[in-house]
């Protein structure tokens, strides 16, 4: 289930003075079976292009492809597409309606045209996977607290079970155990489900950890697109557009700087833990043999 | 989504218009509504469009964006004319099954759709140059006199400039979460009439749960900041007229002059002039 972006640009309030060039001319091709991190500054355009990819705003410019399919093309099913490519908006606790929590996850099932039992099937599937207990599946939606709020809207959009998942920005206003418990959970999903996952980030660190791939936009245009690694390398890049590498490269490089020699390509602080221990073991045993030989 | 609704949001850019008092603007969009009534034969009509016509260019927001905002509303007039056209007795000119059309109701249809969308135009055209804030201060200003008789006229043009400023807000936040909805299957644009209907729930909903949170937030935010009316309250930039104000009033009392002379040598003007 690949997607294929080829030379994209859109346009918000096209033909008026306030036009916007949201996009700027982008390709991309997103493979199967990845995690892809969707990086930039406020207003580079990462809600734009992913609203493009389910067909929610139609390009201006370019072609988007689904499976080789042109999503513009005449005889394309969008509706089809949908069901596909699961969206998960910023805030999505804000489009919860329904009277209960399952009833409210059931409704994207039912716009599939499947059986009660079935909708009921998914939604309850969907509602373990993000980690939601019985007792709340007749509460009101309102009645839960934001993270768990977020989890019911979240599982809304996987009782449709999409082939692409693409969350924007899913970790907005929750606490630090309410973000990491929700990324875990993402990623935990991609490995079990080996669905694709885009997943839009203001904070470098929390896409580190996670991502085979990222991509890091400025300005409507698409900087960068490799992966993990590759990116934190071009750190002063990444500063000029109002980013930065996750705090543990820098720790990593003043590390280096004061003369331990420890590779800066560690992604998450257990990474660099384990990377200062082992250079700081093998310089130890260098000095220990040079002072062996200074005796002999 | 809703890019389509234009009619009358603000049109930033710069131009005299823009640059007007807002009380004039306000003065002069009621006083050409007026002279639109005043107008009684193709020539008032004429020098009224023109007047229009002016104004619009003066205003440097492109016709094209005005015009779209007409869209909206097309489907009001084309009905208001029909009705005109058929409903008025006098000569036969068709039959369309049991509804006849007469020539004195093409003359009033006519004059019946250019009229109103000349006044929604000229109405438009206020809103699109001024800034709600600007607007609700003039409205202010200008019912003052009211407040001898206990009329509430800050605390209404307050209320007006909250509802004025929510309009875009509310508009977004619709699109937001149709967006949403689209993206969970819902379909908004279904033939059947009562499945339209229902599918409006999971819009509704969400909309209204998220207009109380916000009406809820901005009264406490005033409350925050002391609010308590109008009593005593002074402006950061009071209004005040210069001298293109005082040019601008000249120019609107000539030409709501020429509007009411036209209307006494109605019998006077030759040939279609007069009609
Ligand atoms: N509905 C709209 N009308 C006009 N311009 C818009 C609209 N939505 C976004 N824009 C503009 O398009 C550009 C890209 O916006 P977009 O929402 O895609 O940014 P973003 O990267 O998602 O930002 P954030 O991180 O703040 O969510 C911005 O300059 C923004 O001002
Ligand atoms: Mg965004």
């Amino acid at each position: 289930m690949s997607i294929r972006i080829e030379d994209i640009s859109y346009y918000y309030e096209r033909d008026t003075a306030m036009q916007v060039c949201a996009l700027d001319h982008i390709s991309a091709e997103i493979p199967d079976d990845q995690f892809i991190g969707l990086i930039g500054h406020t207003g580079s355009g990462k809600s734009t292009l992913i609203q493009t990819l389910n067909g929610l705003l139609k390009v201006t410019e370019g072609h988007i492809y689904y499976n080789g399919e042109d999503i513009d093309g005449k005889d394309f099913d969008r509706k089809a597409l949908r069901a596909q490519v699961g969206m998960v908006f910023q805030y999505p606790e804000h489009q919860l309606f329904e009277a209960d929590v399952l009833s409210d996850v059931m409704f994207g099932p039912k716009n599939l045209g499947l059986s009660a039992e079935e909708c009921k099937a998914r939604a309850e599937e969907a509602l373990r996977m993000v980690g939601l207990e019985e007792r709340y599946y007749g509460l009101s939606p309102f009645d839960l607290s934001g993270g768990q709020k977020r989890r019911a809207a979240i599982a809304g959009v996987l009782a449709m079970r999409p082939k692409v998942l693409i969350l924007d920005e899913p970790t907005a206003g929750l606490d630090p155990k309410g973000r990491q418990e929700i990324l875990d959970l993402i990623a935990g999903m991609q490995k079990s489900t080996h669905m694709t996952v885009i997943l839009v980030s203001h904070s470098m660190d929390d896409v580190a950890r996670y991502a085979d791939r990222i991509m890091v936009m400025a300005g409507g245009r698409l900087l960068m697109y490799d992966a993990p690694q590759a990116i934190f390398e071009r750190s002063e890049e990444l500063e000029a557009v109002g980013l930065a590498a996750p705090q543990i490269i820098y720790a990593l490089k003043k590390i280096r700087e004061a003369g331990i020699p420890v590779a800066t390509s560690a992604l998450t602080v257990e990474e660099a833990a384990a990377e200062v221990l082992r250079a700081v073991r093998k310089s130890g045993k260098k000095a220990k043999a040079a002072r062996r030989q200074v005796h002999v | 989504m809703f890019n389509s609704i234009t009619l009358g949001q603000y049109y930033q850019t710069d131009s005299v218009l823009h640059r007007l008092d807002p009380r004039i603007k306000v003065v002069a969009t009621f006083l050409y509504l007026v002279s639109l009534f005043v107008a009684n034969s193709v020539a008032g009509y004429l020098v009224s469009a023109l007047f229009l016509a002016a104004m619009i260019a003066l205003s440097n927001v492109p016709v094209r964006y005005i015009l779209r905002g007409m869209k909206t509303i097309a489907l009001l007039l084309v009905i208001t004319m029909l009705f005109n056209l058929f409903l008025t007795p006098g000569d036969v000119l068709f039959q369309l099954g049991p509804l006849k059309a007469s020539k004195e109701g093409l003359i009033l249809a006519c004059k019946m759709g250019v009229r109103l969308s000349m006044l929604i135009l000229g109405s438009s055209l206020m809103t699109l140059t001024t800034t709600p804030t600007r607007l609700t201060d003039a409205m202010e200003t200008l019912m003052r006199p009211l407040r001898r008789f206990r009329v509430p006229v800050h605390e209404i043009a307050m209320m007006m400039s909250i509802a004025l400023r929510f309009i875009p807000i509310l508009m977004e936040e619709t699109d937001k979460i149709m967006k949403a909805q689209i993206a969970r299957g819902a379909d908004f644009e279904d033939r059947n009439i009562m499945k339209r209907i229902r599918s409006m729930v999971p819009l509704l909903v969400p909309l209204f749960i998220s207009a109380f949170r916000r009406a809820n937030d901005l009264a406490l935010a005033m409350e925050a900041r002391c609010y308590r009316g109008g009593d005593g309250r002074t402006k950061m930039k009071p209004l005040k007229y210069e001298g293109r104000d005082h040019a601008a009033y000249a120019v609107l009392f000539g030409y709501l002059a020429l509007c009411i002379a036209l209307r006494f040598v109605k019998g006077m003007l030759p040939g279609f002039l007069g009609i």
